[in-house]
C-alpha cells in the first residue's frame, strides 16, 4: 500500500460521516419526503451489484499469481459461492472456500 | 396446501395474541433484554467476520488505530472490506470512498422503512438509531415492530438498542482481537484470497430473486470487460449497470404480475 497515514484517516472520517448520513437520511433530514420510485428500487440492488463487480476481477486475475488465472483460487471461489447459496450461512461459506484453497494450494 | 382446521387456526391465533400481550407488557429494560436475546444468534457470524476484518486490514498495512477507526466510525462490514481491498490495490482515494459508500446506500432504505415506527422519537434518539442501523439490527427490529404494531416508542427503541448492542459491540471487540492477532501473523502466509472469499460468501445468500441474480450477473460481466481501466474505475461503471439491470427486472416482474 503506497498511501500515507493521513490519507487513510481522511478516508475513514469521510466514509464514517457519509455512512452516518446515509443511515440518518430519512430518520433525520429527509423525513417523509417521497423519493422517485426508480431511485428507491436501485438502492435494493447496491450490495448485490457492487460486491460482485469488486470481486470478479480478483477471482479471474488474482494479484498473488501476478494476474495469471489460477485453478486453486477459481475452485475456492466456486465452492464458496455454492456453499453460500446452499446454506445461506456466510461463516460456513468462508470456511469451505478457505479449506478448499488451502487444500488445493498444498496439493498442486 | 389445505387450510388448517378451525381449532388449529384458533390456537395459532391465540398464541400470537399471547406473544403480543407479552411484548406490550414489557418494561423498557425487559424490551432491551428481549432484543439482546433475539440478536444473540448473529454473534456466530459477526465475531469471525470481524476477526477476519482485523487480520486482513492489519495485513494490508493499517495500524490498530486505523483498523478500529473503521469498525467504530464506519461500522459497516461490507464497506470496510471494500475500502481495504481498494486501498491495497492502490486505487485513488475518491474511488475508495465512492465504492465503499455505494455498498452502504441500501441503508437509506432501512432508514426510510423505520421512520413510520420511530417518528415520535426525539432527534437525539433518532441520531443514535442511525449510528447503530446495520443489517442485523434493522432486520430484527422491523420484524418485531410489524408483528407487534401497538408497542410504545420507548419499547421499540429499547428493543432496537438491545438488538444493536449485541451486533455492534462484538463487532468492535473482535476487530480489535483480529488486528492484534494479525500483527503476529508472519507476512509469508498468503492471505491474498481471504478477502475475495469473504465477498463471495456475503454475496451468495443475497441472490434471492431473479432480479438479484441479473444485477449480480450484469455487474460481473461489466467488471470483467472493464478490468483494464485504471484501478477501481471499472467498478464505478459496472456497479450502477448491475443496479439498473436489477431494478429493470423487478419492474418487468411487477408488470407481469399485475
Amino acid at each position: 500500500m503506497q498511501i500515507s497515514d493521513a490519507t487513510i484517516w481522511v478516508i475513514i472520517l469521510v466514509l464514517g460521516a457519509g455512512t452516518y448520513l446515509i443511515r440518518w437520511s430519512f430518520l433525520g433530514a429527509l423525513g417523509d419526503r417521497q423519493m422517485p420510485g426508480w431511485f428507491m428500487r436501485m438502492l435494493r440492488y447496491t450490495p448485490v451489484a457492487v460486491l460482485p463487480a469488486l470481486v470478479a476481477p480478483l477471482v479471474v486475475w488474482p494479484a498473488a499469481t501476478g494476474g495469471a488465472p489460477d485453478p486453486a483460487r477459481m475452485a475456492a471461489a466456486a465452492v464458496t459461492v455454492a456453499m453460500g447459496v446452499l446454506t445461506r450461512n456466510v461463516t460456513l461459506a468462508i470456511l469451505a472456500g478457505g479449506v478448499t484453497l488451502a487444500g488445493l494450494l498444498y496439493m498442486l | 396446501m389445505s387450510s388448517p382446521p378451525p381449532s388449529q387456526a384458533a390456537a395459532r391465533q391465540s398464541a400470537a395474541d399471547d406473544a403480543s400481550t407479552r411484548a406490550l407488557a414489557r418494561s423498557p429494560r425487559a424490551a432491551f433484554r428481549h432484543g439482546v436475546v433475539q440478536s444473540l444468534p448473529f454473534m456466530v457470524v459477526i465475531v469471525p467476520f470481524a476477526l477476519l476484518f482485523g487480520v486482513v486490514a492489519t495485513e494490508a498495512g493499517l495500524d490498530i488505530a486505523q483498523v478500529m477507526g473503521f469498525s467504530v466510525l464506519v461500522l459497516a462490514g461490507a464497506s470496510q472490506f471494500t475500502a481495504v481491498q481498494l486501498l491495497s490495490d492502490n486505487a485513488p482515494v475518491i474511488i475508495v470512498i465512492l465504492s465503499a459508500l455505494a455498498v452502504n446506500l441500501r441503508m437509506a432504505m432501512y432508514s426510510a422503512s423505520l421512520l413510520p415506527w420511530l417518528r415520535h422519537a426525539t432527534p437525539g434518539q433518532k441520531a443514535w438509531v442511525a449510528y447503530a442501523l446495520v443489517d442485523q439490527s434493522y432486520a430484527l427490529s422491523i420484524q418485531h415492530y410489524e408483528r407487534h404494531p401497538k408497542l410504545s416508542v420507548t419499547q421499540r427503541l429499547a428493543y432496537f438498542a438491545g438488538a444493536a448492542a449485541v451486533v455492534c459491540v462484538p463487532w468492535m471487540i473482535s476487530t480489535w482481537a483480529g488486528a492484534t492477532v494479525g500483527q503476529a501473523i508472519p507476512d509469508d502466509i498468503a492471505l491474498d484470497f481471504a478477502m475475495p472469499i469473504t465477498f463471495l460468501a456475503m454475496i451468495a445468500p443475497m441472490l434471492r430473486t431473479p432480479a438479484h441474480l441479473v444485477a449480480c450477473f450484469v455487474a460481473i460481466v461489466a467488471a470483467l470487460l472493464l478490468a483494464r481501466l485504471p484501478s477501481g474505475l471499472g467498478l464505478l461503471i459496472a456497479a450502477p449497470l448491475g443496479m439498473g439491470a436489477g431494478a429493470l427486472v423487478e419492474v418487468r416482474a411487477e408488470q407481469r404480475a399485475s
